[in-house]
Parts: structure tokens; sequence; C-alpha cells
């Protein structure tokens, strides 16, 4: 179990950490997820011991290990395993030899280094040196020497970042299941949406030098803190809404609210996220929703991202994700609606347009300063 | 001097700040960091003292004479005229054996960087031996010229390679000619590389000392040399020492402006083969030119040394003894310099690498600084030094090892700073986070792949000082001969064939290391030497 609180850091002027509070239940594996510089490495390294914050506290298990100004354990007393981007093994060292190097002697000739290659799948190995290994057998040979001391947390710094996609996926999946088998506690750092929601238990998104939500990846996803936070994590459409009688109308329809009618008082104008699966397109007239033009299609294979264009005025740009190949082409009118239940803010300032990153307007977010997740 | 010496140089100005792992300095590495730089400032504080001491008065009526100015002119003079035949020949041979399809461009290139390893006292001595009339100016130009151009040619031909192709076939789809382009994309991608070069030749030139006595040409150093050994007029070889420390250190100035890098930016090296350019008609000429370049600077002090070598009917038997000694005792000073130069070489780079901040910087261009201090001035310091405060050090081995540790402290900065710089922070942070305490860290981490750079900067100071001419013949202890004091001893005396086998054993200590290094080199990942 790890507990961060009121974590501060700047180098210079520049403030990275703001007062990060975070908990790490025991066991768990959580995903930091925020844009690069953003303070995610910095926040790791404080965590394994490498640098010291300028404010706040970590504790783990129970224990603290670092205090401003008045705690420090040093990095080879905290029995953190720390698996840094591209795995750093030591290029001198064979894999077993790295596996073997935070052992006590009488372990390092013995059964554990081979062990534990075996545990990552990489049984027979041992001799091979860095350079002979492929970019997903160095990482596993990372995790393999992290977990070999015994340690209590793991963090893992962006681990897959520089795989290709095909091989990230299958070095993403065995590390998460070693990970279980072990039942350590992990802390992953990552800029990548799909990894982090496909992969942890619980994330925490880094945002401004603080942890702006910390959820499940459904929570995270369904009921996003602010709109800003619906476009960091996924596509969204963010639309303008009414509330009356417990539903919130929109040009999509009259939607649901999650959390009940209770939320939002009847009359409060609201801004309304309807993510792009919860769109449903029809070519009859008679449909249901609001008349949109296609703009683009964007095919995937297992399903496409159609762009629209509300024929309203001033219609918003609408997301749409259909399973399968569409039968739309660019210039269609299609009828647009959603089913709910979805997620709303009560609009801050009723007068001015809804300030969404990039859009101006309420209208899709996502892929505005914030890399978009293939497929997601 | 050496193949990897230039290179390495380039290294240590293309290396951008980087943002430090952890922000507490190690107290010992700031401690031993401090007396090291401070050990190196030894000999310009002792010359500013001495000359301080002197007294305005004095100094001016030392200095404000024909005299001075006579040498300013000669030196300046050969400044110009050697620097810029380095800058067209290096750059014209580079751009040869980089970017044409040139038959034997690759053995080419060995040969080329050849003379840099070749003592230029021995090159000047080949000349006149074979040409006895050779002096003055077009003589002292025309060898350090053959000696020197290796400067130029390394870096630019390193940047030949980096540089990025791609631009030139831009150029010319947009309908440039071949020549067009070399003027408007190729050369200014190799500005840095020249420029760099060039002021380094300067800087070679404001120290050589042996090739300008040898060749009957008067500038500071040989003027230096002969008050010093007229009776030790300290005060009068101290304000001409200040002189040329002086003018070293606006070059160096100029080095470090001119080659930071800013507008032009280097590609990454690209493993594609890139069109090289087809000299036609042109091609048996430019062959010729290099070989005969290679062959003026090498051949002929090769060729003057194997005739001396077999010239004589006597026996050689003391001349063996004596060369034994003689190699002896370079190996033992060289040895003994190199190491002294290499460990403490070690705490400053690490702090230049894993904590850079101004201060750091500060000390690091502060021992960088010493490369603007002749051989010959270190010495003489070094001897003040020791007749006012250490008699019985004058003129013994540690003495020697200590002005040659001060002298090549730069080179073995930089190799070990390439070296530490390609080991990642992230590798000793994983030690520490395995539960290994700081020291453990280092001895299995750090060390072990630190050591080939420990190993080159070992071999850079051990080659680089075996060749080494005025500061061994200011502080040789009496009765000891190394090659170079008994080669040069020998020449003195016109006994050239006694002289020969010493140039063939420095030849031999010069070029097999450098060879080993040239390798070394040329195995670091850019992003080693780059960033």
């Amino acid at each position: 179990m790890i507990t961060v609180s009121g974590l501060c850091k700047r180098y210079g002027r520049h403030i990275v950490l703001d007062g990060v509070d975070l908990e790490v239940p025991a066991g768990s594996l959580t995903a930091v997820l925020g844009p690069s510089g953003s303070g995610k490495t910095t926040l790791l390294r404080i965590l394994a011991g490498f640098q010291r914050p300028d404010g706040g506290r970590v504790q783990l298990g129970g224990t603290t290990v670092e205090e401003a100004g008045r705690v420090h354990v040093p990095p080879e007393r905290r029995r953190v395993g720390y698996v840094p981007q591209e795995g750093a093994l030591f290029p001198h060292l064979s894999a077993a030899g790295n596996v073997a190097f935070g052992l006590p002697h009488r372990e390092r000739r013995g059964p554990r280094p081979g062990e534990l290659l075996a545990l990552v799948g990489l049984a027979g190995f041992d001799d091979r040196y860095p350079h002979q290994l492929s970019g997903g057998q160095q990482q596993r040979v990372a995790l393999a020497r992290a977990l070999a001391v015994r340690p209590e947390i793991v963090l893992l710094d962006e681990p897959f970042s520089s795989l290709d996609a095909a091989l990230r996926a299958e070095v993403r999946q065995d590390v998460a299941r070693v990970l279980a088998r072990t039942g350590t506690t992990a802390v992953l750092v990552t800029h990548d949406q799909d990894e982090a929601l496909s992969l942890a238990d619980q994330v925490a998104v880094l945002r401004d030098g603080r942890v702006a939500q910390c959820a499940t990846p459904e929570t995270l996803y369904r009921c996003p803190v602010d709109p800003a936070m619906a476009g960091f994590v996924g596509d969204a459409n963010l639309l303008d809404g009414l509330v009356g009688d417990g539903r919130v109308a929109t040009l999509l329809g009259e939607l649901a609210l999650v959390g009940g009618p209770a939320v939002l008082g009847d009359g409060v104008r609201a801004i309304v996220l309807v993510r792009p699966e919860q769109v449903r397109l029809d070519d009859s007239p008679d449909a249901p929703g609001s008349p949109a033009r296609v703009e683009a299609v964007e095919y995937h294979g297992h399903d496409a991202v159609v762009t629209l264009q509300a024929t309203g005025a001033p219609g918003p740009r609408l997301l749409a994700r259909v399973p399968g190949a569409p039968a739309v082409k660019p210039g269609l009118v299609l009828r647009a609606s959603a089913t709910g239940p979805v997620v709303a803010w009560r609009h801050e300032g009723a007068e001015q347009p809804v300030p969404v990153p990039g859009t101006g307007t309420a209208g899709p977010a996502g892929s505005d300063g914030w890399p978009r997740a293939g497929g997601m | 001097m050496v193949t990897g010496t230039t290179v390495a140089r380039r290294a240590r100005w293309l290396n951008p700040t980087r943002k430090s792992a952890d922000p507490r300095m190690p107290l010992a590495l700031v401690v031993l960091s401090v007396a090291v730089v401070a050990g190196l400032m030894l000999p310009l504080a002792f010359l500013v003292l001495q000359a301080a001491q002197a007294g305005g008065g004095q100094l001016s009526q030392l200095l404000l004479r024909q005299l001075t100015l006579t040498l300013l002119l000669n030196t300046v003079k050969l400044v110009v005229v050697v620097t810029a035949a380095c800058a067209v020949i290096g750059t014209a041979a580079a751009w040869a054996t980089e970017r044409t399809s040139l038959p034997g461009r690759r053995v080419l290139a060995t040969l080329l960087v050849l003379p840099v390893a070749v003592p230029d006292f021995v090159i000047a001595w080949g000349w006149v031996s074979l040409f006895p009339s050779l002096s003055g100016l077009p003589g002292a130009a025309l060898v350090l010229t053959l000696g020197l151009y290796p400067l130029v040619y390394l870096p630019v031909a390193a940047s030949f390679r980096r540089a990025d192709t791609a631009q030139e076939y831009v150029a010319r789809s947009l309908g440039k000619g071949p020549w067009s382009t070399f003027m408007s994309v190729t050369l200014p991608q190799a500005r840095l590389a020249v420029t760099g070069g060039c002021l380094l030749v300067a800087l070679y030139l404001l120290a050589e000392y042996g090739a300008f006595s040898v060749l009957r040409y008067q500038t500071f150093t040989t003027e230096i040399f002969a008050e010093f050994q007229q009776g030790f007029d300290a005060p009068a070889a101290a304000a001409l020492s200040l002189v040329v420390v002086a003018l070293g250190v606006v070059v160096l100035v100029a080095e470090v402006a001119a080659t930071r890098p800013g507008r032009t930016v280097l590609g990454r090296p690209r493993p594609q083969a890139g069109v090289r350019v087809g000299l036609g008609r042109a091609t048996a000429p430019v062959v010729a030119a290099l070989g005969a370049l290679v062959v003026l600077a090498v051949g002929v002090p090769a060729a003057m040394i194997v005739y001396w070598a077999g010239s004589g009917q006597r026996t050689t038997l003391p001349a063996a003894q004596s060369l034994a000694g003689a190699a002896w005792h370079t190996a033992l000073y060289s040895a003994s310099a190199a190491a002294v130069a290499t460990v403490a070489a070690l705490p400053v780079a690490v702090l230049a690498v894993r904590y850079r901040r101004a201060p750091v910087v500060v000390m690091e261009r502060a021992a960088l600084l010493v490369e603007a201090l002749p051989g010959l001035v270190v010495a003489l310091a070094l001897v003040y030094f020791a007749a006012r405060y250490a008699p019985l050090a004058y003129q013994s081995g540690p003495l020697l090892v200590m002005a040659y540790a001060i002298m090549f402290f730069p080179l073995a900065l930089v190799a070990v700073r390439a070296s530490m710089a390609r080991v990642p922070a992230e590798l000793e942070m994983v030690g520490r986070s395995l539960g290994r305490r700081p020291l453990s860290v280092v001895l299995r981490v750090t060390l072990p792949l630190v050591m080939p750079g420990l190993l080159a900067s070992f071999l850079l100071v051990f080659m680089t000082a075996a060749t080494e001419l005025p500061a061994t013949l200011v502080l040789v202890p009496t009765g000891v001969q190394t090659l170079a004091t008994q080669f040069w001893a020998y020449t003195g005396d016109f006994s050239y064939r006694a002289a020969a086998p010493f140039a063939a054993a420095m030849l031999v200590v010069a070029v097999v290391p450098s060879y080993l290094l040239g390798r070394w080199f040329d195995r670091l990942p850019s992003g080693a030497v780059g960033r």
C-alpha cells in the first residue's frame, strides 16, 4: 500500500508537482496517466527515492519513507523495484546476471534467477546479453530483475513505449499476468490512455501537477470529473443540454442522467458528455434525434468513426462510433440520436460558450493537446 | 596528438545540458573535483604571481621592445598561413573521401589521419635532413601544414558523414548544380567542424616548439626556451609566457563561441548510402594529390628514418642500450601521467555529466582552459614553483609526471566524460532500487561501463606524453633520457644515424595506440559523442 500526500516538486520556477495525493491499495496495479511533461516520471522517482520532494509525504506499507526536509530513506532500503523506460538492462551482464544483481551472494548462483526468467517467459535465456535480446525480451528481463528482490512495490516508467504496437499488447498482458500472480503492488506511468484503461485496476490522471481524478477505468471513462477530463480520456461529444424532468434535452434526444434525476436541478443549463459509441445513426427520416451531414468516415476494421456536422445552425460537430463498415459516404444526411444514461455538468456562466480545449464551443473533444489512442 | 583527440574535443561542446537525476552533489565528489581543478590552475596562478612580482614597470620594459613585435608578427603570419592551408586541404580531403566515389577511399581515409600521430619535430627533422636549407616561414608553414591538416580533416570528415544528404538532393532537385550545391548546402553543414578544426590548429601552433627550433623559425616558444636556457631569466620568460597564454585564451574563447551548436542542425548519422559524386576524369589527379599529401607528411620522415638507420657501418650496440633505457623512462613517465590524469578526470567527469549546473560547468571550463597553456609554459611554471617552494622536486620524475598530467588533463577529461555520458543514470537508479548501496553501484555498474573510456583516456595521454618535447626537455631528471630528449640531443649534434632509431620508436608508440583509439571512437554510437 502506498500513500502519497501533498507531494510538491519544482525545478527552479517550474512547478511540476503541486500537491499530489494518491492511494495505491496493496496488490493492485495503478496507472498514473498524464501527457509528457506532466511530472509522471518525477512522481515515480520520488516514490523510488531518486529525487526528493519540496513538500509532502510518501508512506510505503505504513512506514514514512519520505517527508520533505525530515525523512529520506535511501532507494536501496525501500524495497521498491524500478523498471525504467526501455528496460535499462546492465549491458555488461547477461540476462541471468541482470536478474541476480540485487540478490544476496548465495542466491546468485542458485535457481532463483532461472526461475524468475521462466516466470516472465524467458526460460533458457540465462546467458543472453542485452544486445542479443529483442525490445520485448529486454523489458521482461527488467521486470524479472525488479521482482527478484521480492519488492513490496514495483514502479514501471512507460515500460512499453519503446515497443511496436503488436509486441506492446503481448508484453503488456504478460506483465499484468506476472504482477497479478506475484501479488505485487505496482504503479505504472504512461501517457497512453489505452494502456492505462486496459491494464490498471485504478487510474490516476495527473493534470497541472495534481491528481485530477483517481478512479477505476470504467468510472474514469463513464464519469469523468469535468469536460476537460472527458476529452482527456477517450473521444467525447460535449453538447449543450437543458435539464428537465430528471432528464437532459440535447440535440440527440432526451437522455437519462447517470446518478438519477437529482444530480442537477430542473431548468439548469448543462454540458452533456455523449461518447461516440452512444451515438446511433439512422437513415430513415422518421428516426428520432437530429439531422446531421456525414463529413468523414475513418475505418478501423472492427468499427468505424463517423464525423458528422449537425445541420441546425450553428450545429456542433459530432463523432459516432459504429460497428463494422458503415454504408455511409460523406455528404449523406442521417438522423443522429443517442442512448443514455449520460454525464452532465452544470454550465458555468450560461451565456459563455463551454470552455472545451481546442474547439471553442461544445463539440467533440479529444485529440486536442492529448494523443488520441488508436481505436479508442 | 592523435586521431581521436579532435573527435573527442568535438564531443564536449555538442553535449547539451541535461537534467540531473539527483539534486544533491555528493560532497566527496565536489571536494575531489575542486582539488583537481585547483591543481590544474597552479601553473597559471604561478605565472601570474611571477609576473606580478616583476611589477608593471619591468613587465612593460620586457614586453615593449622590438623583439616582442617580431615574435608576434612571426606567430601571427604563421598561424594565418598554416590555418588557411589546413582549412583548404583538410576540407577538400574530407570531401573527397566521404562524398565522392574515389577508388581506395577507405585506405586513404586511414592514411590521411596518420600525420597527426607523428610528432611535428620528427616531420620537421625528416624534411630538414632531406633539404638542409629548408627554414624560416616557408619551411615552418610547409611542415606544420603537413603535420596539422588532419586536425581539420578529422572533424570535417565526421561532420560530412553525419550530415543529412537529403538536403543535397533537395538542392539538386531545386535546380542547383553540383558545385553550387557544395557551396550552398554541403559546406555550411560542415561550417562548425571547419571552424573548430582551424582553431585547434591555431592552438597547436601557439604551443609548438620542436619543429620551429629545427626549422630555425623564431616564435614565442623558441624565445621563451632560449631565455630559460640562457640564464633562467624568470621575469622575461614569464612575461613572454603570459603573452602566449593570452593568445591561447583568445583562440580558445573563439573556438567555444564558433563551435557552439546552434545555427547548423546536424542530422543523425544515416545508414543510407547516399549517392557519391563521381569524379570522372578528375579521379586520377585527386588520388595522386591525396597520395602525395600522405607521402610528404609521413613518407618523408619515415624514409629518412630508414635511410639514416641503415646508413652507418659501425656497431649500434651503445645506441641500442640507450634506446632501451630511453624507452623505459618514456614509458614510465607517460604511463604514470596517463594514470594520474585519468584518475583525476574521473570525479570532474562524473560531476559534469550527472550534476550539470552552473558551478560545475564553470569548473569544467576552467579545467579545459589548460588547453591554452603551451607545454613549455606549464613546465617553466613548475620549474619556478619547484625552485622556490620545493627545491627537491626540481628535475625529479614526479614533477615531470605532474606537468604531463596537467597539460593533457583536457584529453583525459574529454575521453572519460564521453564514456560517462554513455552510462544512463537509470542504470545507477536501478542498481540502487535493487538494494545496493551507492558505492556498490559504482563498483558493479558504473565502473565496468566506463572502463573503455578510462582505457581510451589512458592511451590518449600516454601516447601524447610519450612524444612530448619541450616540457620534457625542461623537466627531465638529470642523467635521464627519454625517446624524445635523446632524439633531440642526437639531432642537435647532427648525429642523424643515432637519432633514427629513437624516431622510429616514437612512431611506434604514437601510431599503435592512435589506431586503437581511432577504432574505439569509431565504435562510439553517435548518441555518446553527440549528445
